[in-house]
């Protein structure tokens, strides 16, 4: 009945649909994470804007339906992401080339390694949300504090990240995921558009240089926030 | 400009059939000259592999002007070699030093098996016309030229799309060992003119269907085939192959 859905989605071009509106959703997030987290650092009222934000962001019933779907679409996007590398290993054949010169026509090679570098961003994602998600949620290692003028408590998200930065591995290891992020978006975000067919001799520079900058800005924003917070800790 | 007596090393892959193992044999071939193309380069290896009573090389070529699509060779890691644009039957020896160690390999895709030594089967290219790169119409006499206006510069586009040749460049290119440049410029080509219109969102959805079951692996959008591609054929085209396939899925019937 339906065999037109299952025949779309089953079809190269039908995966890569999906792992383009998945990448693009994880791009939005990314964005709205990241005008989130800067309020983390420089925090004049010990974390109070940050932590106020935290419990908005898991209490509010439209962010939290968003959020479910954000998850769905990060196992999506990694699943899918892994099965087509496999799949495209084996369509190479089982003799490899004895020399092998990639030239390639647009900016960047990132999209020779795809696989290898959303594998380490899925590990960065697991250790990120063990770290922080699963702590809040699921322990009971967050303490709660109650701000002048509120009427509920709210968990101290702040105090929990600005202790994990004082371990200088936790800042190296969160440094140096962003540039494997930078490097997935590099491609990535052009990428996108062109799985859905969306090139055009007029927008597509366009949505090129956006994608650059937004590869190597917003990585190299979250990666500012545990440096500084590191030297935070240092100076206090 | 090189020298015009080269001397130089081919490491050269050779297998007696797709079922058993290949392996790289060493040839060294003197008195070269920079203005042989490749294969005529190869020409003098096997008439020389002859004289030794050897088993020459088997390569494919037909018409050595660039329009066939039927040479191919990945040379020191480049489909049709170092120079872009270029098949290898147009490809000189200038581009080559005298001295240089030359790897030839076939091309490498388990949906092109090796027939033998550099010679590859690339009928799974003509199963993906065969599902729909063509256009059925009865087309009566000849009409007038002029009778079906098309703009100039879709006309281009269209032509640009049809100056594959179909060798699988693209393929041997590719890290995924896709096909979708090949397909996204048989399909982009019909999809730009009038006659291509009737069947274009059965087209779209055959050719796809036939590209998957091939075996070719799935686009990236690595434009490793735009850059090797010897026509230069753009990743435009696969840009408008994912459009029409898309608008066949949610807008056909079928
Ligand atoms: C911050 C998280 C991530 C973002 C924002 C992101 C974004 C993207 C985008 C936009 C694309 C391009 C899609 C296209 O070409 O149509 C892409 C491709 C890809 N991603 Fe991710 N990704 C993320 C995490 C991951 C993870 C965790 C994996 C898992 C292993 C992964 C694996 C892949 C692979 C394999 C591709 C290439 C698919 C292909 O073109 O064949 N990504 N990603
Ligand atoms: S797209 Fe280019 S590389 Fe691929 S088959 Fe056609 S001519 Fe050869
Ligand atoms: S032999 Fe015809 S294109 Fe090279």
């Amino acid at each position: 009945m339906n065999s037109w859905i299952a025949r779309f989605l089953t079809s190269s071009i039908g995966k890569k649909v999906v792992m383009s509106l998945t990448g693009l959703f994880l791009i939005s997030f990314l964005a709205v994470h990241l005008a989130g987290n800067l309020q983390l650092i420089g925090s004049l009222d010990g974390g109070q804007a940050f932590n106020e934000y935290a419990y908005f962001m898991t209490n509010n019933p439209l962010i939290k339906f968003t959020s479910y779907g954000l998850y769905a679409g990060i196992l999506l996007h990694a699943i899918q992401g892994i099965l087509l590398w496999r799949k495209n290993i084996a369509a190479r054949g089982t003799v490899r080339y004895a020399v092998k010169n990639d030239r390639v026509a647009s900016a960047t090679k990132s999209s020779i390694y795809m696989g290898s570098l959303g594998t380490v961003i899925l590990i960065f994602i697991i250790v990120h949300m063990v770290q922080f998600w699963a702590q809040m949620h699921f322990t009971s290692n967050v303490g709660d504090v109650t701000y002048a003028g509120a009427e509920y408590a709210v968990k101290d998200l702040y105090t929990l990240v600005k202790g994990a930065y004082t371990n200088i591995w936790f800042v190296i290891f969160y440094v140096v995921s962003m540039i494997f992020i930078s490097f997935h978006l590099l491609h990535g975000f052009e990428s996108a558009f062109q799985t859905l067919g969306l090139n055009h001799p007029k927008w597509s520079p366009l949505i090129k240089t956006i994608g650059r900058a937004y590869a190597v800005l917003v990585p190299l924003g979250f990666a500012i926030i545990p440096i500084l917070m590191y030297i935070e800790n240092q100076q206090s | 400009m090189s020298a015009d007596n080269m001397t130089l090393t081919l490491k050269i892959w050779r297998q007696r059939n797709a079922t058993v193992k290949g392996s790289f044999e060493t040839h060294t071939i003197k008195g070269v000259t920079s203005h042989m193309s490749f294969l005529e380069m190869l020409d003098v290896l096997n008439e020389q592999i002859i004289h030794a009573k050897g088993q020459p090389v088997a390569f494919e070529h037909d018409c050595r002007e660039g329009i066939c699509g039927t040479c191919s060779l990945v040379i020191n890691g480049f489909p049709h070699g170092p120079q872009q644009y270029t098949t290898t039957c147009q490809l000189h020896m200038r581009h080559f030093k005298d001295g240089e160690t030359i790897t030839i390999e076939p091309w490498r895709s388990s949906a092109f098996p090796i027939v033998k030594d550099l010679v590859v089967n690339r009928d799974s290219f003509d199963r993906i016309i065969q599902a729909g790169g063509f256009v059925s119409i009865n087309t009566g006499q000849a009409q007038d030229g002029n009778d079906i206006a098309i703009e100039k510069d879709q006309a281009n586009h269209a032509m640009d799309a049809a100056t594959c040749i179909g060798c699988g460049a693209c393929v041997a290119a590719c890290p995924n060992a896709s096909a979708m440049l090949f397909t996204g410029a048989k399909v982009s080509h019909l999809a730009q003119l009038p006659q291509g219109q009737v069947e274009a969102s059965q087209r779209a959805l055959r050719m796809v269907e036939q590209h998957d079951a091939e075996g070719f692996g799935r686009c990236s959008n690595i434009t490793a085939c735009e850059a090797e591609c010897p026509k230069g054929i753009s990743v435009e085209h696969i840009a408008r192959l994912n459009r029409e396939y898309i608008a066949a899925t949610v807008g056909s019937t079928k």
